[in-house]
């Protein structure tokens, strides 16, 4: 039985460690601001959900498994909040947003 | 007094979860901590349905279930979008319908829908949101209006 939840946490905290490495990517691979905020909200919710999923796995039926559970649970209300006010700023602030070529570019 | 019943057993369960010193000594700090807490929010006249969400905290642990499942989704179709080797998108401002009135259920809809990899909300107006999506895909998908009918359902518990 424990065999199976290792196997199980491992298996959460690659996929977490992968949409990390993929989103840490798209920050980069993307164009323009707005684009880019997708793929940083991307890490830290799909990403970060899955090690803290992992984390919850591999500490059982605990005390630390509450605090994680917690912890999940700021991060869903915090990170987009974050999000929503970068990209709040950003409108405010008449920030040009990346348009596919070809398509009118009025806003 | 239901409510302020409500927040005193919220923060005791909340601080003997988090504590995990269980001595009278330690335990009596805690009670008499949450206790002030109680009696300041009480004098400060903050106690009420939007510091407390008495009747949605069920309603709530139902609905999150069903955006972890929408967030995954969509995360794979974002991550197939960066990997790709030339990166198709098509990114654009849209305005999903906004039904919530009250402010929880405006916070919860316009962070359900950052949450969801693929699109963000920029700014909040009175009946909609200004969402920009990654793919015209991603913006049908959030202009078809699922999650402001689930939170619209989970506001109207109240």
């Amino acid at each position: 039985m424990t065999a199976v939840f290792t196997i199980l946490s491992d298996v959460c905290l690659v996929i977490g460690a992968v949409f990390c490495l993929i989103g840490a990517l798209g920050l980069l691979r993307l164009p323009g601001f707005y684009t880019r905020l997708h793929a940083a909200g991307m890490i830290d919710t799909t990403g970060a959900g899955f090690l803290v999923l992992g984390f919850m796995i591999k500490a059982g039926l605990s005390l630390i498994t509450v605090k994680l559970m917690f912890l999940l649970l700021f991060l869903l209300i915090a990170s987009p909040t974050a999000t929503h006010a970068l990209a709040k700023t950003a409108w405010r602030n008449h920030h040009e947003p990346y348009r596919k070529e070809g398509t009118s570019s009025n806003s | 007094m239901k409510h302020a019943v409500y927040l005193g057993v919220v923060l005791l369960g909340t601080w003997l979860l988090w504590s995990g010193h269980y001595t009278p000594l330690i335990i009596s700090f805690g009670v008499l901590s949450c206790a002030l807490v109680v009696w300041i929010t009480h004098r400060m006249d903050t106690i009420d349905e939007e510091t407390v969400p008495l009747e949605h905290v069920l309603a709530i642990a139902l609905y999150l279930p069903w955006l972890c499942g929408q967030v995954i989704l969509s995360s794979f179709t974002v991550a197939r979008i960066i990997l790709s080797p030339k990166i198709a998108i098509d990114p654009e401002f849209v305005n999903p319908k906004m039904s919530q009135k009250t402010d929880l259920g405006e916070v919860i809809h316009a962070n359900s829908i950052t949450l969801t990899p693929g699109t963000v909300s920029v700014e909040l107006h009175d009946n909609d949101i200004l969402t920009h999506a990654l793919t015209k895909k991603m913006a049908d998908d959030v202009m078809e209006g699922s999650i402001d009918r689930r939170v619209g359902r989970l506001e109207g518990k109240s």
